[in-house]
């Protein structure tokens, strides 16, 4: 068994970091393979930015694979980008908050998810992709909740100021995510 | 032992401080830059000294200075900057110096482009820099290989007074995998390493000008130069017994896939899926590239093999070369490439192994 997940959106949107929380948890609390491989261009902030975790019961090959099982999409352009490498049948995870548009395809799965509302009701837009981590994790089940979330509260062990708001952004992310399975 | 999620670039380096490496020095560029930026926090830890060079040229002196000194020593960069950097490996090459560097490589020619590729073949494993010298040059294709030859190449360094090269590429580099560090070196064992090296190292001797270590890259006689050639080459002559290879489903195989690296691993989950669908496919995996396992080619039952099929990250194809050496004339060779920073991708290696299967 083996699941192919690539996460798309803006520089600055945390993708990089939803990515290496999903694998890193992955890695800490199970006997899986998994990788995790980042693909940014030389911008920083405003460029498009996108991570490819794998992870899998067997060796893993390509750390990115040429289909995709999950799709998380947190922008416009990663949609247009990347909606053809999603699997039929696979799942799409859309921020509907800033991608209004068709997804233009009727053989996947979508979940919705206004993480970039959501976050700014928080008070930090930043918590958009940990709101989107719950989501993801509530809705597939890949990995247990408290373990995404020990290591979200380990990677956060130097700034304690930020541990409720996250704590409360990946339980709301969680929520919705189970709510659309 | 635990495993901990590291990204390849910083594990090379925190295999290389665990195998007593107390000496980086180094100049920015993409995809490695996680590697002195790794140093720098963690070799002050230790008791070492990082250094960010004013360029690559400087960089690389100052590993060949502090290796002269005895230390375990390291340099990285990738492609391009590696390029900069062949004037001092050829210089510690020449005076017998254990040095180990990592090339992190992307696209090339030129400043290429800063995504992963494997187009330094020739440079790694042909000439490195003038004057004819070898290398022992490893090729991980995990996380876990990068940081175990890491390890081992200061081993490798000492026991032949010549420089190692880790051959990565910006997947490996940039990616991150589950991996078990090794085993930290004590003190005591990093100073007993640099006392071992009292025999030829500057690590401090009486005034006797006839046993004092004399550091040359060269020699003014050409008798005596000769002769180090001649030392240089027996060394390299030695090393049949280090060479390294992965050899997977290749005696029933009517394909065999071979590949060095990230190449590699993807091209062995290839082999797995072709096998599900009812070809026998193999692959042949140097993870030295540098002695060639030449002989694996010979496990190859030419009876049954159709092809030997080349999967790399070049256009053109440079580790082809050392392919066709092995497979002397026996099937044909086809390839399987892609270059400029595309990343091979596995429906493509299955899809060029299917075409010369149905013989399309």
């Amino acid at each position: 068994m083996e699941t192919n997940l690539c996460v798309a959106g803006f520089g600055g949107q945390g993708v990089m970091t939803l990515g290496k929380f999903l694998a890193d948890a992955t890695c800490n609390s199970t006997d899986k393979n998994v990788t995790f491989f980042p693909s940014y261009g030389a911008e920083q902030r405003g460029g498009t930015a996108n991570c490819f975790v794998v992870i899998s019961d067997e060796a893993i090959g390509a750390p990115l694979g040429d289909v995709m099982d999950d799709l998380i999409v947190m922008n416009g352009p990663s949609l247009a980008k990347f909606i053809g490498t999603l699997k039929s049948g696979g799942t799409l995870f859309i921020n509907s908050s800033i991608v209004s548009d068709d997804i233009g395809r009727v053989d996947v799965k979508l979940v919705k998810a206004p993480v970039t509302e959501l976050a700014l009701e928080m008070g930090n837009a930043k918590v958009l992709n940990v709101i989107m981590l719950g989501v993801y994790v509530g809705y597939t089940e890949v990995i247990q909740p408290d373990i995404v979330w020990n290591t979200i509260e380990h990677k956060l062990a130097s700034k304690p100021k930020l541990l409720p708001l996250n704590k409360q952004a990946f339980e709301k992310g969680l929520e919705l995510g189970r709510a659309q399975k | 032992m635990a495993r901990v999620f590291m990204k390849g670039c910083e594990a090379i380096a925190e295999a290389a401080v665990r195998a007593g490496c107390r000496f980086f020095a180094g100049y920015p560029i993409t995809p490695q830059n996680e590697i002195p930026e790794y140093f720098s926090r963690r070799l002050p830890e230790v008791g070492g000294v990082f250094v960010q060079g004013e360029s690559e040229v400087a960089s690389v002196n100052m590993v060949y200075g502090a290796a002269s000194a005895g230390t375990r020593s390291m340099t990285s960069s990738s492609s391009p900057g590696i390029a900069l950097k062949s004037e001092g490996i050829s210089y510690c090459a020449a005076a017998r110096i254990p040095m180990v560097y990592a090339n992190i490589s992307r696209g090339g020619p030129g400043v290429g482009s800063i995504q992963p590729a494997q187009m330094d073949y020739f440079q790694a494993t042909k000439a490195s820099g003038n004057g004819g010298f070898q290398m022992l040059v490893f090729a991980p294709s995990t996380v876990q290989e990068a940081v175990d030859m890491t390890y081992k190449a200061f081993d490798y360094a000492d026991r032949d007074r010549n420089p190692v090269l880790i051959l990565a590429d910006g997947v490996i580099g940039t990616m991150m995998e589950p991996v078990v560090l090794p085993e930290m070196k004590s003190d005591e064992e990093v100073a007993a390493i640099k006392a071992s090296k009292q025999g030829w190292a500057c690590v401090g001797h009486q005034l006797d000008y006839a046993n004092r270590s004399w550091i040359q890259p060269g020699q003014w006689s050409t008798l005596k130069m000769q002769e180090a050639n001649e030392d240089a080459a027996a060394l390299y002559e030695s090393w049949k017994k280090d060479v390294q290879v992965e050899e997977y489903q290749v005696a029933d195989a009517e394909i065999v896939l071979t590949a060095y690296g990230i190449s590699a691993r993807i091209c062995k989950s290839a082999v797995d899926l072709l096998r599900a669908q009812g070809i026998k496919a193999g692959l042949i995996r140097p993870i030295t590239v540098h002695p060639f396992p030449y002989e694996s080619y010979d496990h190859i039952d030419y009876n049954k093999c159709k092809a030997v099929l080349d999967v790399e990250m070049s256009i053109p194809a440079q580790f082809v070369t050392d392919v066709a050496v092995g497979v002397k004339d026996r099937c044909p060779i086809e390839t399987c490439l892609c270059s400029g920073g595309n990343i091979m991708s596995r429906d493509k290696v299955i899809a060029a192994a299917k075409k010369i299967m149905e013989g399309k």
